[in-house]
């Protein structure tokens, strides 16, 4: 049978980890449940899925890429078209490394972004069940289960202190 | 100490998003202001590129004149942005909430204003692109990467690039508010850049871990950009430029100078977009005992570098200091910058009624950037005077109206973009703010209520 989807909206912090703690004990599983808030609250607050990420990986993935370009930049450029100015080496490191350590801070940062986003889930098309009254102090609890579980899920939400509930 | 005001969400939408969700008269007005002095300079770069250099006071031998100090200031001004707020991030301070996009907007804005002056200074803009640029791959000619004219736009474009990414990274969650504020074609146009954003755990998790990423990988880049700039003129030949310590002196000089204009923009903000429950005493006191630091060693590497030029007795060096501190009209400026950038502000900052004062500190910290222009010209041009023994074609410089004109264009040009930036976009992140008062608590100690120290993980 096809999922369904409920978005419960609660002002009170504490009941939405009491409803969250309803919802996990009545059997609905933790990937399953999804909180929204309109800004950063501490980690676990609620008994949510702690999210696993790999963003460490990003920008050292972009530093390499951006070393390359700044080594193929600074070398490849001038061995392709060598001009000796002032009986200076063609390939001189210091001023090599100056434009070298730019372009890895560069490409570390540039992927750092990437890897935010990605790792976010981010860009999002649909912004699905969702209620903009989140934005404004709300604190949304969405439940990803099968249609006949819907029911549970708003009774528990509900009792919990949950102002409204909204169905996808 | 810092005794919050509380605020719901709701409030602090309303506060914050005011001037993007209504279009204020003074907005209009000071923004068409900046237009006119911005039509004027745009109109000067026009007839120097017309007429060519002979225009600007620049002359042989002095061929770095206010297009170049003024590269030099925007620079400077634009560090202070992102460093505080990385610096802050890092130490989640819980004073950076309502400075940090400001001054990171600012960082953006300056830096674009730094980028436009060699351009114009090349006299021949388009020409630049050929230095610097390694797009000519018809003939195979390539930029010189041992030059700093090909490291200066390089560093700064990496700034550029990494501080508009900063910004736009903590943006994501507040485009996501005024999305969720707004109808019609706004609401399809911040539902295109917030991407989507709902704000889950992981969402959130991953916009702390980005703050503090992204602040370390940007605080190095910051420290090299004004070490690079300082090199365009430590690696020449010119006497009194040719110093090691160049570096450190031109980074906190930036620092120097960016912090105060930071402070500038705060007290300014506070004023115009009514932040009174936002930007207190408290933030400025403390950006102004940061000042205190920041100016003494500024002016420890200042000493450094007159004392390194006495100590080596070259001829020329010498000269060249002379020149600055003892000879009309350079003496006179010498004087000016010297009070300005540290004898009048800092013995004011060590009172904490001026500190906490948003008037005072507001003159001070234009003071400031007033001095350290002037410590920027007073830098270049004497230097290249070649006002020394047994030489005969010396000569000075006097900035022409067409360069001042166009000098007063960049301040134009940072001002307006920062006022059309708040027109779309929150100055303070509405999301550092409502962590912030979620995270208020107080501890009663004897008959007094001290609010208890915040910490975010």
């Amino acid at each position: 049978m096809a999922n369904t989807q409920l978005l419960g909206l609660f002002q009170d912090p504490q009941n939405v980890a009491d409803a969250m703690g309803e919802l996990k004990g009545d059997g609905f599983p933790v990937e399953d449940l999804d909180i929204y808030s309109g800004c950063p609250f501490p980690e676990g607050s609620f008994g949510e899925h702690d999210p696993e990420h790999r963003l460490f990986i990003f920008p050292l993935v972009g530093a390499l890429i951006g070393f390359a370009i700044g080594l193929l930049w600074t070398a490849g450029t001038q061995i392709s078209y060598p001009l000796v100015t002032g009986g200076k080496p063609l390939l001189s490191i210091p001023p090599m490394t100056v434009i070298m350590y730019e372009n890895t801070m560069l490409g570390a940062i540039i992927f750092t972004v990437l890897g935010v986003l990605f790792e976010s889930r981010l860009p999002k098309r649909d912004l699905g069940l969702y209620d903009e009254r989140i934005t404004e102090g709300y604190i949304g609890i969405l439940v990803d289960c099968p249609e006949e579980r819907a029911s549970a899920a708003e009774g528990l939400m509900k009792t919990a202190g949950a102002e409204e509930i909204k169905k996808a | 100490m810092y005794y919050r005001r509380t605020l719901t969400e709701a409030q602090i939408n309303q506060q914050l998003l005011g001037t993007v969700l209504t279009t204020p008269l003074w907005w209009v007005i000071i923004l068409s202001c900046l237009a006119i002095v911005l039509a004027g300079a745009v109109s000067a770069v026009g007839f120097m590129v017309n007429q060519g250099l002979g225009v600007t006071g620049l002359r042989q031998p002095v061929f770095w004149g206010f297009f170049i100090t003024n590269f030099v200031f925007w620079v400077g001004i634009s560090h202070a942005g992102v460093m505080i707020s990385a610096i802050l991030r890092l130490s989640q301070a819980e004073w950076r909430r309502p400075m940090v996009r400001a001054a990171e907007t600012m960082t953006v804005f300056s830096l674009m204003a730094s980028l436009v002056m060699p351009l114009i200074h090349a006299g021949r803009p388009w020409r630049i692109f050929y230095w610097v640029f390694p797009y000519d791959w018809a003939r195979g000619i390539w930029p010189d990467v041992r030059s700093p004219l090909v490291w200066d736009p390089i560093a700064i474009t990496t700034y550029l690039i990494s501080s508009m990414l900063f910004v736009y990274t903590a943006l994501i969650p507040d485009m996501a508010i005024i999305r969720d504020r707004s109808t019609g074609w706004r609401k399809s146009v911040y539902g295109a850049l917030s991407l989507g954003w709902h704000g889950n755990p992981r969402q959130w998790k991953l916009q702390g871990i980005a703050g503090i990423l992204l602040s370390a990988l940007i605080l190095p880049v910051f420290v090299s950009v004004h070490s690079i700039v300082s090199w365009d003129f430590g690696v020449s030949l010119v006497p009194s430029w040719h110093v090691t310590v160049f570096a450190p002196y031109f980074v906190i000089g930036a620092v120097h100078s960016g912090v105060s204009a930071v402070v500038t923009l705060m007290v300014v903000m506070r004023k115009l977009y009514k932040l009174e429950n936002f930007i207190w005493e408290e933030h400025i006191d403390a950006l102004a005992r940061l000042l205190i630091v920041v100016a003494t060693a500024w002016m420890f590497l200042f000493w450094l570098d007159l004392i390194f030029a006495l100590w080596l007795k070259e001829e020329q060096e010498l000269t060249v200091w002379q020149l600055r501190m003892f000879e009309p009209p350079w003496s006179w400026l010498f004087l000016i910058f010297f009070m300005s950038s540290y004898v009048i502000p800092v013995p004011l900052w060590m009172f904490r009624r001026v500190r906490r004062s948003f008037t005072m500190m507001l003159w001070t910290s234009l003071l400031v950037n007033v001095g350290m222009f002037l410590e920027r010209f007073i830098i270049i041009v004497p230097a290249l005077m070649r006002k020394g023994p047994m030489t005969f074609d010396f000569a000075t410089y006097r900035p022409s109206p067409i360069e001042i004109t166009i000098i007063g264009g960049t301040i134009a040009l940072v001002a307006s973009f920062l006022l059309v930036f708040s027109k779309f976009f929150p100055l303070i992140p509405l999301w550092e703010e409502k962590e912030g008062q979620l995270l208020i608590d107080s501890v009663r100690v004897g008959n007094v209520d001290v609010p208890a120290l915040v910490k975010e993980h």
